[in-house]
């Protein structure tokens, strides 16, 4: 995973709130096997059906910072959802609040998914629609973005914002702790199920 | 100190705890699917991974499945794919696979529980949102992404932080006709999609135990749709009768000891819950969704909204486009609305006891002139039980598409889709744009208004008829 410490780009104002995963990329394009080049299922029927949304707007092509209403990212786990995201140029979404599942992958996979105040994330969207090439920074040594005479802290926990910034994956972490693993196996009931 | 349901179980689960770091929470069950595996199993391999334990470790075909003509190859050629390569990961790593056409196939959620592989106390994941169906057992059920599935996949274990805890108390006695699902789309519409963020929610009360097994699934499959990363119900006799003599569920003196253990976990007098919410299910009626998100919603018995009487602007401007979307003018009549399409099926409410319901509603009528009727059991075993009972004639008879097992039309993955401005009623679990088919419109229903509705071709519960 690449590392994450700050990040200026353009942004994309997306005034929806509600935007669910089935949103940001259709079932359609769940199909493929291959970890990359789920970009053009993003956000899909919009870009198809909608000459006004905002990814249609030359003005805003480019942007690596999504700005996103409330409550962005519900619905289906799919992690794509991320992928698609990425893939399109995205490295940082803010929002008032995030579906709990998306922002985890989010996180997870190096998306920094930024909770901010509902009344910034307008003030931002007001900057950005006024002038597409306001640059928003996202930092993450400091936990703070800084836009357009904005300069607002947001919360993360040591440990994410750590792991984050070292680029590392979960599953080479966890893998140090076998011996803890092992231990716990022995203990686990003796009733509990096993497939096969 | 007094402890939740949510908690005991968490605890009993914790691998490892340091300062500053999220819990290493150790999983029982996994349960894989073909749409959100493909790419863990690409990073096992990437790595030179193996799975720990593809004993505790169970994959099924469900979201990409055709259902009808299923022995044939696939159409779709991705899709195909798709389970093709689930099929070779499943044989590469040594995980037990229910392809299509094995008696066991069947939706992922439908399945663990018929086995008897979901059990009280246990956690249990999945890369799929609606794992939270398994919380009706008392297990702490949750979906997970796909880095996660990989997580798992390799060490059986995941890092987590700790949910907070909500308990949603549902009182009095459910009024004839008024189903579980009504009472899941009434709490979502009271809380909001966003109202269970980041917590666990504990359904409880009387009106929440005197539920089947298979009604509280369908409550604790929609959890997420109010935002909840789990749902769960505090196991009881209900809870040990549906597990008892199930293939895979503890025996003898095993069973007498698990029982032990499962009652010691409901949550303790005193408890605190981080937040709670109470509903009285002696007032509730049959409820349908009229917008684009599960929390947009209103008994069966009121009409559309007006956007303006929305006091929060950003609501207000939520439901001014799902009307557009919807095709819907404020103040018509629900009842009024006309359906082309009614679909029975899905991990909400695709079990027998949801066909039973249905099929009684439905015996000796016919569905509407114009009205497409899809049955679609949760799974093989769900259809076999079905067609035991009779229950595939009477859907047939009535002159429904009575199919085999999978998702369908939950979402538009496989064959079954909403065509552009189609509208259905559906007794799925989400009614995002474009989630049935690209420009489809769902209603989300009870089995029991989406039968009526099938007979009378306009939203409609049992007593219209
Ligand atoms: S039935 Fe629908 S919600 Fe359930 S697992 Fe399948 S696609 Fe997901």
């Amino acid at each position: 995973m690449e590392k994450f410490t700050v990040h200026s780009g353009s942004a994309v104002p997306l005034r929806y709130s509600n935007v669910d995963t089935d949103q940001i990329i259709p079932a359609v394009y769940l199909k493929r096997v291959a970890r990359t080049g789920f970009e053009d299922g993003l956000f899909a029927a919009w870009r198809a059906n909608d000459p006004e949304f905002v990814l249609n707007k030359p003005e805003f092509a480019g942007g690596s910072v999504l700005i996103a209403g409330t409550d962005f990212g519900t619905g289906s786990s799919r992690e794509h959802a991320v992928w698609a995201l990425q893939d399109y140029g995205f490295k940082a979404v803010l929002a008032p609040r995030f579906g709990d599942i998306f922002r985890g992958n989010a996180l997870k996979g190096g998306l920094l998914a930024v909770v901010l105040p509902y009344e910034v994330i307008e003030r931002l969207w007001e900057a950005v629609e006024a002038d597409p090439a306001t640059e928003v920074t996202v930092d993450l040594q400091e936990r703070e973005v800084r836009a357009a005479g904005v300069v607002q802290p947001f919360e993360l926990d040591d440990y994410t914002r750590w792991r984050l910034m070292e680029g590392l994956d979960d599953i080479a972490l966890t893998l140090r702790h076998t011996d803890d693993i092992d231990a716990f196996e022995k203990r686990r009931h003796t009733w509990l199920p096993v497939t096969q | 100190m007094a402890r939740t349901m949510a908690e005991k179980v968490w605890e009993e689960h914790v691998v490892r705890r340091a300062d500053g770091e999220p819990d290493l929470l150790y999983i029982d069950l996994h349960l894989v699917h073909e749409v959100t595996s493909p790419q863990a199993f690409e990073g096992l391999r990437l790595a030179g991974r193996r799975v720990r334990r593809p004993d505790l470790t169970i994959a099924t075909e469900d979201h990409n499945v055709p259902t009808e003509n299923i022995l044939g190859p696939i159409a779709d050629k991705v899709s195909r794919t798709q389970i093709e390569t689930l099929r070779k990961n499943a044989s590469d790593f040594g995980v037990r696979l229910f392809p299509m056409g094995d008696l066991d196939q069947g939706i992922v959620h439908v399945v663990g529980p018929q086995l008897g592989l979901t059990q009280p106390g246990m956690t249990v994941v999945c890369g799929d949102s609606h794992t939270s169906t398994h919380g009706a057992f008392g297990a702490l059920a949750f979906g997970i992404g796909t880095s996660q599935v990989e997580h798992v996949l390799a060490t059986q274990t995941l890092p987590m932080a700790p949910f907070k805890t909500m308990a949603v108390t549902v009182d009095g006695s459910l009024p004839p006709g008024v189903t579980a699902k009504d009472i899941i789309l009434a709490v979502i519409a009271e809380i909001g999609t966003g109202g269970g963020q980041g917590h666990v929610i504990e359904y409880r009360g009387q009106a929440i135990r005197e539920l089947s097994m298979e009604a509280r699934m369908t409550i604790c499959n929609m959890s997420i749709e109010a935002g909840a990363r789990a749902g769960m119900i505090a196991p009881d006799e209900t809870t040990f009768d549906y597990v008892k003599g199930r293939p895979h569920a503890p025996e003898g003196a095993e069973w007498d000891a698990a029982v032990e253990h499962w009652k010691s976990l409901r949550t303790d007098e005193g408890a605190v819950f981080d937040k709670e919410v109470v509903l009285d299910a002696d007032r509730l009626s049959p409820f349908v969704t009229w917008g684009t998100n599960p929390g947009q919603g209103a008994p069966l018995d009121s009409a559309v909204p007006d956007p303006a009487d929305f006091d929060d602007p950003a609501e207000r401007a939520a439901a001014e486009k799902a009307l557009a979307y919807m095709d819907l003018a404020a103040g018509t009549p629900l009842r009024d609305v006309r359906v082309d399409t009614v679909f029975l099926g899905s991990c909400t409410n695709g079990r027998i006891e949801d066909l039973r319901a249905a099929a009684e509603i439905i015996k000796g009528r016919k569905v509407a002139d114009g009205v497409r009727m899809l049955v679609v059991p949760g799974s093989m075993r769900v259809k076999e039980q079905a067609n035991a009972e009779g229950l595939g004639e009477v859907f047939t008879a009535a002159g429904a598409e009575w199919r085999e097992a999978g998702c369908s039309m939950c979402l538009g993955m496989n064959p079954d889709q909403l065509q552009p401005g189609e509208r259905s009623a559906s007794t799925s679990n989400r009614n995002f744009e474009g989630r049935q088919g690209k420009g489809g419109r769902t209603h989300l229903v009870s089995p029991l208004v989406a039968a009526a509705t099938a007979v009378r071709g306009t939203l409609s519960s049992p007593a219209d008829l």
